[in-house]
């Protein structure tokens, strides 16, 4: 057996692949903010609590109507995302016309909002949620043992990812979203109802973040402060990436994710750190982030 | 006989003054409202402590207690601006609970500067009785020396020889993790090696893998809150204790155990001063908690047991000094005072401000053998009071070795 920088070579391997893992989480969850904030020049904070309503969710389903993992996985993210249409009709399309500060601020109140809610009801220690029946045990690899769910995680999110970035950039539906984006009015000439685009592709991203949220309740804690430990991160992920840009919020989160487990072997005290300091890096190089365009 | 009647007169009228003189007791709950200790603490000590002084109350109508309450959010500036407040605006008598051993080490020293009194319940930090040891602090339920005693002891004790550390990275966890690798190395037991996360990581994998890696008998895991309640939820992902590797939960309140399921938390060895389900009267009082807290499928955690117990015996020494002014004396009464309460049963307050009481090894329930909602534990060993805490002489504490 080698090894790298005096690190068995078993054991990056296997860092490396938990590090694809958590990427997945990150990558998930920037798509969704990417999607709202290049569609909807929102930036969406209320993503986190939005992330953790999909966990809570599931839970709901699995107390009050005994459906598991799997209809939930369904089930969940069209109720979150319903809400999020909910939020858009009422509140954010009011505000399309306003500086950016004007969303970020309604979204990070009504963040605080459901979370205090769910903190009222819940309690803040969290909730139980097991691995699926279908998914317990795993793998062993040789250099790790890789757990079903984990292998799970990876697939599906790739799947998500993969698709949406084809349904906008290569679809006829994406361009008239990409379009809607660049000059509603010409948009709308033509015949398509573009206040109703906007508001599915809010519910959209919302979903996302539900999805996400559904995910990560069998392996995650499930408690109303998930979203917020985690949502930090995730908006480092956009920013680097470039805001708005699907590819970069998909290929930064897997990255990061990778980058993040390396420094848990190297210098563990510092793997909630490296992100923002990589972050900090990038907007001094490239202030647009790396898959970004100009303004 | 017109002098005598006077004299009766004013001697009946002193009585009187006498009798009515009343004394006013303010008490601060000074907690985590709103993260990740609000459940084991928070609103419920705020009620645990309601309850104390009503309960005092009934049988002392002249005394007579405020329970007001505070957020510190678990940073040591905000508590020691909130404690400040209390003291000289509010005229706070004295402080209960505050989780969290940075926000305790400081609310410790300006209650010393102020002259009140603190009792800790919240805190897990052996140094509130060591080296940082106050005249007017009490620690109440639990601490780092006593959780690495119990369970790293029992542990040891049973094959588990070989250890690896999960540890949070600030004083707490620091501290845990000190006591614990002294407790296995002096049982024969030895320490192969150990990571340091930041507090509130959602992923523990990388970590567990380098735990697995190591080959460790034991992982030690010296967190609390939601960052064990992660790392034993991945644990029994990634088939940690299937693969012959067990888990040591350093610092697991029922709180914990509540929000993990018994699917993946049974098995676990824990050490706690406090159970609910531990006697009639643990019962009996949960029973109130319940009914006054509201909140379904919640029990009470040792933390809010230890406020109402330290609340009720501080006003125990206030009425016996009839004054909660000078907050030393009111702390060296409740030193000398044996203490007596429906949670912890007797007990003593040691001269380093140590409350002494017996600790319970637990073990977690599996699924199939818990028969209503709230059935966790089972008693796995007693540790009498004289053993479960740090002995008087090894804590470095400047009251007792002068």
């Amino acid at each position: 057996m080698f090894e790298i920088f005096g690190i068995p070579s078993a054991a990056l391997f296997g860092q490396l692949l938990i590090g694809l893992i958590n990427g997945s989480f990150y990558a998930l969850l920037s798509l969704g903010l990417a999607v709202i904030f290049g569609m909807l020049n929102i930036i969406n904070f209320s993503h986190g609590a939005q992330y953790m309503m999909g966990a809570f969710t599931a839970y709901l389903i699995l107390q009050y109507s005994g459906l598991g993992y799997w209809p939930a996985l369904i089930i969940a993210p069209i109720i979150v995302g319903f809400t999020g249409i909910i939020v858009e009709r009422v509140f954010l399309q009011r505000l399309y016309k306003l500086d950016h500060l004007y969303g970020l601020l309604l979204t990070f109140g009504l963040a605080l909002i459901f979370e205090g809610v769910a903190r009222n009801y819940f309690g803040s220690a969290g909730l139980p949620y097991t691995v699926p029946e279908s998914l317990r045990g795993g793998q062993n690899l040789g250099f790790m043992f890789l757990p079903n769910y984990r292998a799970w995680v990876i697939a599906a999110s790739l799947v998500i990812c993969i698709g949406t970035w084809f349904v906008i950039e290569r679809t006829r539906l994406g361009a008239y979203l990409r379009a809607a984006t660049e000059n509603p009015t010409l948009v709308r000439a033509f015949g398509i109802n573009v206040p109703r685009m906007i508001t599915l592709t809010y519910g959209f991203g919302v979903a996302l973040a539900a999805f996400a949220g559904v995910m990560a309740a069998p392996i995650y804690n499930v408690s109303p402060q998930m979203g917020s430990e985690l949502i930090i991160v995730v908006f480092a992920v956009v920013v680097i990436g470039g805001m708005g840009s699907i590819l970069g919020a998909i290929v930064t989160g897997f990255g990061l994710g990778v980058i993040e487990g390396l420094t848990k072997v190297f210098f563990p005290e510092a793997s909630n750190t490296v992100i923002f300091v990589i972050m900090a890096i990038v907007l001094l190089v490239r202030p647009a982030g790396l898959f970004g365009r100009r303004a | 006989m017109k002098r005598m009647l006077g004299l009766t007169t004013l001697a009946v009228v002193l009585a009187g003054v006498a009798n009515a003189q009343q004394i006013n007791v303010k008490i601060g709950v000074l907690t985590d409202m709103s993260s990740l200790y609000a459940d084991a603490t928070g609103p419920g000590s705020v009620l645990a402590a309601k309850m104390a002084a009503a309960d005092f109350m009934k049988d002392q109508p002249n005394v007579k207690v405020e329970v007001i309450s505070g957020d510190h959010q678990n940073k040591a500036d905000i508590g020691t601006q909130l404690a400040n407040q209390w003291y000289d605006v509010e005229k706070v008598d004295m402080i209960a609970d505050v989780p969290n051993s940075g926000v305790a080490l400081a609310i410790s020293q300006v209650t010393r500067d102020k002259n009140k009194v603190f009792v800790g319940s919240g805190p897990a930090t052996s140094d509130l009785t060591g080296p940082k040891c106050s005249p007017n602090t009490v620690h109440w339920t639990y601490d780092t020396w006593m959780l690495a005693n119990g369970t790293g002891k029992a542990v040891v004790k049973t094959g588990g020889d070989s250890w690896f550390f999960l540890t949070s990275d600030y004083a707490f966890g620091h501290a845990l993790e000190r006591d614990t690798m002294a407790v296995v190395e002096a049982n024969g037991g030895k320490v192969l090696g150990k990571v340091r996360h930041p507090i509130n990581t959602s992923d523990f994998s990388s970590f567990l893998l380098q735990a697995q890696s190591s080959k460790a008998k034991v992982i030690g895991l010296a967190n609390a809150g939601g960052d064990t309640i992660n790392s034993i939820k991945q644990a029994s992902e990634f088939g940690i204790v299937k693969g012959g590797q067990s888990l040591a939960g350093l610092l697991v309140f029922a709180t914990d155990v509540n929000a993990l399921g018994l699917q993946t938390a049974q098995g676990l060895v824990l050490t706690e001063t406090f159970y609910w389900d531990l006697n009639d009267s643990t019962r009996a009082w949960t029973k109130r908690w319940h009914a006054e807290r509201n909140a379904a499928g919640k029990y009470p955690a040792m933390n809010q047991a230890g406020v109402y117990a330290g609340t009720l015996h501080y006003l125990k020494a206030v009425l016996a000094l009839k004054s909660a002014a000078d907050g030393k004396a009111v702390v060296a009464k409740m030193k000398e005072m044996p203490t007596d309460d429906p949670l912890f049963g007797k007990g003593t307050i040691r001269a380093d401000g140590r409350k002494l009481h017996p600790a319970y090894l637990f073990e977690v329930k599996k699924p199939e053998e818990s028969k209503y909602p709230g059935d966790f534990y089972k008693l796995r060993a007693t540790i009498p009071a004289d053993e479960a805490f740090r002995p008087l002489k090894e804590g470095n504490c400047p009251l007792v070795t002068g």
